[in-house]
């Protein structure tokens, strides 16, 4: 293990970075943790069970879960037109995929409720057809798309890139249908990348915050998301209420990652032994 | 849809081509590029007059005042730490370092909410260091210090994640030739590690400047929102918004959409320019 080593700055190097990130992220999380053990297993499951708090998790979860679906479908369209068909502007076109992650959260958060506000440029399209989307769960929905979509492109298109020709040629050589090529032979290739884009968009969609108040109009049981909820229970003083729900929110954000490190593995284990 | 005799490229196959990148075109504007044009379009929406009256005053100023602050003390911190983490984590091997590579992640996938919260029972009235701070006149959480702490929290990982990958896949050797020639160790990290890695720490920083001038949700927890004090762009629209002054808050927020805009500019030129020199990355600059 003590080999020499040639390089110097490791002992600088590592100090200096486990000091950071001790003060800045692990002991803030520390207190969040001690907080939330002070409540107790039990306290901290009655104060979740909470009708209002567990339709907030409801909305944040399954909103995620639902956003971060739609745009693996959509993500991988876009994905795949950007990498395989040239077309004038592509460029540009690439690069706006990155305006969820540029775009200030408030700032696209306003500007989905001007879009989609029943008189807005498209609320009003909606309205004629009787959909509403600001200031219901649909409108949740949509922020939770955009700030999710960058993550399934981004995650997809080196992996599209670097994805060999030669089996979905041979696959029409012998006679399969473009569409058949598509299921059988590029899908499943792709799978391992999809849930990937698939974890990071829903991870980033439970924690939103700033795209989302806006537009959700924040109607109690009906459009209010958990991180909502616990800005409301610190305005509050309820400390424990906001820590009970930041520790669970948390715990998910653990888990979360750990399955998105794990599937990365994964993801590269298979490019690598692919035929 | 697709056509009977795949070999032959016929006209149904550039149909379908052509169907699937107009939909993915037309998603892109009207998702991605609709709401940016909004922004500006209600921002002038009373005239140029309107917009500059709006974001000239003493509220705006000082808000554009605290984001420069709070970055300008952020991303120098998180870019210090960058450098340090990304040499420990590319060039060598230790127990553990797996470990530190998911926390240097870690902000990553917490809620912004969290994030803010995480300080608030830290330094706040009842927090751990609360009572303490109190005793002695110094105010963390609704001033300052507090928003440059969750900014920091949240901008951690931006600079790290860019020159890690990059680090590892130049290697060691250019370094060990350099200490072997009888180079200081910082003589090493200034003539070569730093020219090395000069295209991907500037992207980094970009893109963690851009997040910590915009950061909103983490900034909001621990804020207080006191005019003229502790509220900085991101706040100062959201105030706005809440009192139903829209001109002013798309105003001010067209400011933050430019900012996006110029980090987007610069982040293609750099990414066409030098790409070969970013070694592209992890998914999700964030």
């Amino acid at each position: 293990m003590r080999r020499r080593r040639i390089l110097p700055g490791f002992n600088l190097g590592l100090g200096y970075s486990l000091a950071y990130l001790g003060l800045i992220v692990l002991l803030p999380l520390a207190a969040l943790a001690w907080k939330a053990s002070g409540l107790g297993f039990d306290g901290l499951v009655r104060l979740l069970r909470v009708p209002r708090t567990l339709a907030a998790l409801k909305l944040s979860f399954g909103g995620a879960a639902l956003a971060a679906a739609i745009n693996v479908v959509v993500g991988l369209l876009v994905a795949w037109v950007l990498v395989r068909y040239p077309f004038p502007g592509r460029r540009l076109f690439d690069a706006v995929v990155d305006l969820p992650f540029a775009l200030p959260t408030a700032v696209a958060g306003i500007a989905l409720t001007a879009l989609y506000a029943p008189n807005g440029w498209i609320g009003q399209w909606l309205a004629a057809v009787g959909i509403q989307v600001a200031y219901t769960p649909l409108g949740v929905l949509v922020a939770m798309v955009f700030v999710g979509f960058p993550f399934v492109v981004r995650t997809l298109q080196p992996v599209l890139e670097s994805l060999e020709r030669d089996v979905e040629e041979a696959a029409e050589t012998l006679g399969a249908w473009r569409w058949q090529v598509f299921l059988k032979v590029i899908l499943p290739m792709l799978a391992p990348t999809l849930l990937t884009g698939f974890a990071l968009a829903l991870a980033r969609a439970v924690g939103e915050y700033g795209s989302v108040i806006f537009i959700a109009g924040n109607i109690p049981m009906k459009s209010e998301i958990a991180p909502l909820l616990i800005v409301q229970n610190l305005e509050q003083f309820d400390y424990a209420g906001a820590a009970a729900l930041g520790v669970a929110m948390l715990a998910f954000s653990f888990v979360l990652l750990l399955a998105i490190t794990l599937l990365q593995r994964w993801s590269h284990r298979w490019a690598e032994g692919a035929p | 849809m697709s056509g009977r005799d795949p070999r032959a490229p016929g006209w149904s196959r550039l149909l379908g081509r052509g169907l699937l990148t107009l939909a993915a075109v037309a998603f892109l504007t009207v998702f991605l590029l609709l709401p940016l044009a909004t922004v500006f379009v209600e921002a002038l929406r009373q005239g140029m007059g309107a917009f500059f009256a709006s974001i000239g005053q003493d509220e705006a100023r000082s808000a554009i005042a605290l984001t420069l602050l709070v970055a300008a003390i952020a991303v120098p911190l998180n870019l210090v730490f960058g450098i340090a983490a990304a040499w420990v984590m590319a060039r060598f091997e230790f127990r553990g370092k797996a470990l530190l590579g998911a926390f240097i992640d870690l902000p990553f996938s917490v809620s912004p909410v969290v994030s803010g919260l995480v300080y608030v029972l830290l330094f706040g009235a009842q927090g751990w260091f609360g009572p303490w701070l109190e005793s002695h006149g110094i105010g963390i959480i609704f001033a300052v210090p507090g928003l440059v702490l969750a900014t920091m929290f949240i901008t951690l990982p931006f600079v790290a994640r860019e020159l890690i990958p990059l680090m590892q896949a130049q290697g060691n050797e250019e370094e060990e030739a350099a200490r072997v020639l009888g180079a200081s160790g910082w003589q090493m990290f200034f003539r070569v590690t730093l020219p090395n890695i000069r295209w991907a720490l500037l992207y980094g920083v970009l893109l963690c400047n851009a997040r910590a001038m915009g950061e909103f949700g983490a900034v909001s927890v621990v804020s207080g929102h006191i005019r003229g004090l502790t509220t900085t762009i991101p706040l100062e629209v959201e105030m706005r918004y809440n009192e139903y002054d829209y001109v002013g808050a798309f105003a001010v927020a067209s400011l933050l959409a430019l900012l996006a805009l110029l980090t987007l500019v610069v982040k293609s030129l750099l990414e066409w320019r030098y790409g070969g020199e970013l070694a592209l990355h992890a998914p999700g600059g964030r």
